[in-house]
C-alpha cells in the first residue's frame, strides 16, 4: 500500500515538476551550514548576520545560501555534500560537531573550498577559523566581580569541551583579578540550544542566591530569567539586550562578518588558501555589546581592559595561575600558549565545580 | 446537521486502497496552499521535496542511509506493538547497541581480523536486546508501565554514552574533544556499491529483516501467537500462549533490531562514537511503524517516504529557499493526513440532517 503511495507521490510530483528549471548561476556561490536556526538569537544567527554582510558587500558577484538546523553526524555529511554538489565554491560549516563530516566531504570534493569553525582538523582545501571568545569572557568576569554582592556567579555551560572549559577559566581569571575570593558555580545543561533546560538551570541558580549569571549556550532564555528575577546576566554570541533590558551588563558578540568578507574577497581574487585562523577582539570577530546597567567606574574598568587586550598588553591567561587543586600551572608572567588553551581540560583555582570526565 | 463516525462491521477494502491516495492528495493541496501563501512556487516546492532527491544516484544512497535505521527499528517495534507491548525506548536500545558494538574497535583497536565486524554486529544486537530486557523484566515481574520505563531508559543510555566518550573511551589523540578513536577499516560496515555513493549494508539488513519478519508474522506459529496475544490476552491464554513470555519476546526482538541499527549507524556512517549519534531515529521509528500499519513491508515503504521528506526538505531549503521549519510543517501535514485518513478504513462518516426545533414565527 505504502509502496503505491510512494510511487504515486513520485510520479504525481514528476508530472507537476516540469517547470522547475535550474536557476542561472554565473555568480560565485558561498554557502553556510548552521547547527541551529538562522533566527536563534544567538550563535547561528551571528553567523547568519555574517552571511548577510557578505551578501551585501558582494551583491553583484556572490550568491549566498544556507542549510539550518543540521544535526551533527551523518546528516551533516549529507548536508555539506549537498552544498558541494549544488555548486558552492566556498562552504563555511559553522559548528564544532560538523568537523569530521566536513573533513570527509572536503576530501571528496577537492575543487570546493571549505572552512570549519572551532575545530582542529584541516586539509589542503579545508581551513579552520575560530574566535578568541575567552578574551571577552575575561572582561565579563571582571564586571561580574564588581557587580556580585556575594562574591560569585553562575555559569550555564553546554558541553565540557576545551572551548567551553577555556571560557569558564577565563571568566574566573577575570573575576579573580578583581576579587580573589570569587567563586564560580558551573551548571552543565548538555545542550547548545534548549530554551527550557537553559531557563531551568538559570532559575535553579537564582534560587540558590546567585546574582550574576553568564552562559555558554545559544538561546536568550537565561537572560529572560535574569530579567524576571531582577539579577544581572551577560549575553552570548548575539547582543541580547532586547531580552534583558535591565539585566544585561554586556554581551560578547560574534561578529564574523568581517572575517567572512575577507575570506570571500580572497576567494574572488584567487588568493584563498586553507589557513588556521584564531582572531579575537583586536581583529574584530569578537566585539563587546555596550556596557549597560552598571556604574561608571565599572564601565571605565571594562573599557580599559578591553583596550589592553586589543593592544596585546594584557593576555587573560598570564601567570601566576594555579590549577583547581592548587598545583601551579603558569609561573608569574608566563602566558598560556594557544595549544594549551585549545586542549584545556582542567579548571583553574576558584571554579566551584568538578569537571565532568 | 451533525457528523458522526460509525464503526464499520469490517474494515473497508476500498478505503484501504483509497486512504493513502486521499491523504496524499490532501497533503499536496494543503502543502501547495501553504507554499503559495509563503510566496513560493508550489510546483517547484513539491518537485524539490518529492522528485529531486530521487533523480540523482548519490541522493538515492543518502535515502538508503536515512531509511535503514528507521526501517530496522520500525520492524522490531511493529512486532512488539502487535503483541500489545509498548516499547518507546528504541532510541536508548539504539544507543546501547552502538556502545556494545563499538567495544571491540575502541578497546581492542589493535585486533585486526575479518571476525571483528560480524562480532561487532552481534554485540550490538545483544546490547540492544539486553537493554530492552530491563523494561521487559520490570513489566513481566512487577507489572510496571513499560511505556514509562522504556522511555526513561533512553536518557540513561544517552548519558552513559556521553560519560564514556568524555572518559574512558575518549580518543587519546583527540585534543580532549569528546569523540572516540576512529574505527579501523575492518570495523567499518562496507558500502553496498562504493563507486556510486556511501550507502552501506545497513540498508540490506533492513530489507532482509523486514522480509523475514513479514514471513514470521504471516506464516509461522510465532506470528499467530503474537497476533492473538496482542488482540486478546485471555484468548491467547486459552490457546496455551504465555503473555509473560510474549513480553520478553517483544522487547528482546525490538531491542535487538534497535541495537543492530545502532551499531550499523556508528560503524557504517559515523566511523567512531560521539555524544550525538542519532537525530531521534528511535522516536521517528515509532511514527514509521504506525505509518506502515505495523506491517513489515509497509514499514519499508513508510521508512523510505519519511526519509524522502527529510532529504526533500533539505533540498527545498536550498533550491527554493524556504526555512527548515516550513518543511517540518509539511512533514506534519503528510503524517496528519495519512493517519487521519486511515480512520475511514474502520469507520464511516454519517451525516444526519435533523430538523431545527421550533418553527420560525
Amino acid at each position: 500500500m505504502k509502496k503505491l503511495t510512494f510511487a504515486l507521490a513520485a510520479s504525481a510530483a514528476a508530472v507537476l515538476g516540469f517547470s522547475s528549471a535550474a536557476s542561472a548561476a554565473d555568480k560565485t556561490k558561498v554557502c553556510y551550514v548552521y547547527v541551529g536556526s538562522h533566527t536563534d538569537g544567538g550563535y547561528s544567527q551571528a553567523h547568519d548576520l555574517g552571511r548577510q554582510q557578505v551578501q551585501k558587500e558582494f551583491a553583484d558577484k556572490v550568491e549566498t545560501s544556507y542549510l539550518e538546523n543540521v544535526p551533527e553526524g551523518p546528516d551533516a555529511e549529507r548536508a555539506i555534500e549537498r552544498l558541494a554538489r549544488s555548486g558552492c565554491s566556498l562552504i563555511f560549516s559553522t559548528s564544532f560537531g560538523f568537523m569530521d563530516a566536513t573533513v570527509k566531504v572536503a576530501a571528496k570534493f577537492p575543487k570546493v573550498k571549505f572552512e570549519h569553525a572551532t575545530g582542529y582538523k584541516s586539509g589542503p582545501n579545508l581551513g579552520t577559523y575560530n574566535s578568541r571568545f575567552y578574551e571577552g569572557r575575561y572582561i565579563l568576569g571582571q564586571i561580574a566581580a564588581k557587580t556580585s554582592k556575594n562574591h560569585g556567579a553562575a555559569y550555564i555551560a553546554s558541553f565540557p569541551i576545551p572551548e567551553v572549559v577555556m571560557g569558564i577559566n577565563s571568566f574566573e581569571q577575570g573575576a579573580r583579578s578583581i576579587d580573589p575570593s570569587f567563586k564560580l558555580k558551573v551548571i552543565w545543561v548538555n545542550t547548545w540550544f534548549d530554551p527550557g533546560k537553559e531557563a531551568d538551570a538559570a532559575k535553579a541558580m537564582v534560587d540558590q542566591g546567585v546574582d550574576v549569571i553568564t552562559q555558554h549556550t545559544d538561546t536568550t532564555a537565561p537572560m529572560q530569567v535574569a530579567e524576571q528575577r531582577n539579577i544581572h546576566a551577560f549575553g552570548q554570541a548575539s547582543d541580547m539586550i532586547a531580552a534583558g533590558p535591565h539585566a544585561q551588563l554586556t554581551a560578547i558578540v560574534d561578529t564574523w562578518g568581517n572575517y567572512y568578507v575577507k575570506r570571500v574577497k580572497a576567494l574572488l581574487d584567487g588568493s584563498w588558501k586553507a589557513e588556521q585562523t584564531w582572531d579575537g577582539l583586536k581583529e574584530g570577530v569578537l566585539t563587546m555589546a555596550p556596557y549597560t546597567n552598571m556604574p561608571d567606574d565599572v564601565k571605565k574598568m571594562a573599557e580599559e581592559t578591553e583596550a589592553k587586550i586589543k593592544s596585546g598588553e594584557l593576555h587573560p591567561f598570564t601567570g601566576p595561575i594555579n590549577k583547581q587543586d592548587g598545583t601551579p600551572w603558569l609561573k608569574a608572567g608566563e602566558k598560556a600558549e594557544d595549544g594549551a588553551l585549545l586542549g584545556m581540560n582542567f579548571y583553574i583555582e576558584g571554579v566551584d565545580d568538578k569537571l565532568p570526565k | 446537521m451533525h457528523i458522526e463516525l460509525e464503526k464499520r462491521a469490517a474494515m473497508s477494502p476500498a478505503f484501504s486502497i483509497l486512504s493513502p491516495l486521499l491523504a496524499l492528495a490532501l497533503t499536496l493541496v494543503f502543502g501547495a496552499i501553504m507554499f503559495a501563501m509563503l510566496g513560493k512556487d508550489p510546483v517547484a516546492a513539491m518537485s524539490a521535496i518529492f522528485v529531486e532527491p530521487l533523480l540523482e544516484t548519490w541522493s538515492l544512497h543518502e535515502l538508503a542511509i536515512k531509511a535503514a535505521p528507521l526501517i530496522l527499528m520500525g520492524v522490531g517495534l511493529a512486532v512488539c506493538y502487535r503483541s500489545n507491548n509498548w516499547n518507546i525506548g528504541a532510541e536508548g536500545q539504539f544507543t546501547i547497541g552502538a556502545i556494545t558494538g563499538s567495544y571491540l574497535p575502541i578497546v581492542f583497536y589493535d585486533w585486526h581480523s575479518p571476525l571483528v565486524l560480524p562480532l561487532m554486529l552481534l554485540l550490538g544486537a545483544l546490547g540492544g536486546a539486553l537493554f530492552a530486557a530491563i523494561p521487559a523484566m520490570l513489566k513481566a515481574h512487577f507489572n510496571t508501565n513499560e511505556i514509562l520505563t522504556s522511555l526513561m531508559l533512553v536518557y540513561i543510555a544517552q548519558l552513559f554514552l556521553d560519560w564514556l566518550i568524555r572518559g574512558a573511551w575518549r580518543d587519546p589523540k583527540g585534543f580532549n574533544f569528546p569523540v572516540s578513536r576512529d574505527f579501523a577499516p575492518e570495523a567499518v560496515l562496507p558500502a553496498i556499491w562504493e563507486e556510486s555513493g556511501r550507502a552501506h549494508w545497513a540498508f540490506i539488513f533492513a530489507i532482509v529483516a523486514a522480509g523475514l519478519t513479514w514471513f514470521m508474522m504471516r506464516y509461522t506459529l510465532k506470528g499467530f501467537e503474537i497476533t492473538v496475544l496482542g488482540q486478546s490476552e485471555r484468548a491467547g491464554r486459552f490457546a496455551g500462549f504465555s503473555s509473560k513470555k510474549m513480553i520478553w519476546f517483544g522487547f528482546l526482538f525490538s531491542g535487538a533490531l534497535a541495537g543492530l541499527a545502532g551499531i550499523c549507524e556508528v560503524s557504517g556512517s559515523i566511523n567512531h562514537l560521539q555524544p550525538a549519534i542519532s537525530p531521534g531515529y528511535g522516536f521517528t521509528a515509532i511514527i514509521v511503524a504506525f505509518l506502515g500499519r505495523l506491517n513489515p513491508l509497509g514499514i519499508v515503504a513508510s521508512g523510505l517516504v519519511l526519509g524522502l521528506t527529510y532529504l526533500g526538505g533539505e533540498a527545498a531549503q536550498l533550491s527554493i529557499g524556504v526555512s527548515d521549519k516550513v518543511t517540518r510543517v509539511f512533514q506534519g501535514l503528510l503524517l496528519f493526513f495519512v493517519l487521519s485518513c486511515d480512520t475511514l478504513i474502520y469507520y464511516k462518516i454519517r451525516i444526519t440532517w435533523t430538523r431545527m426545533r421550533g418553527g420560525v414565527a
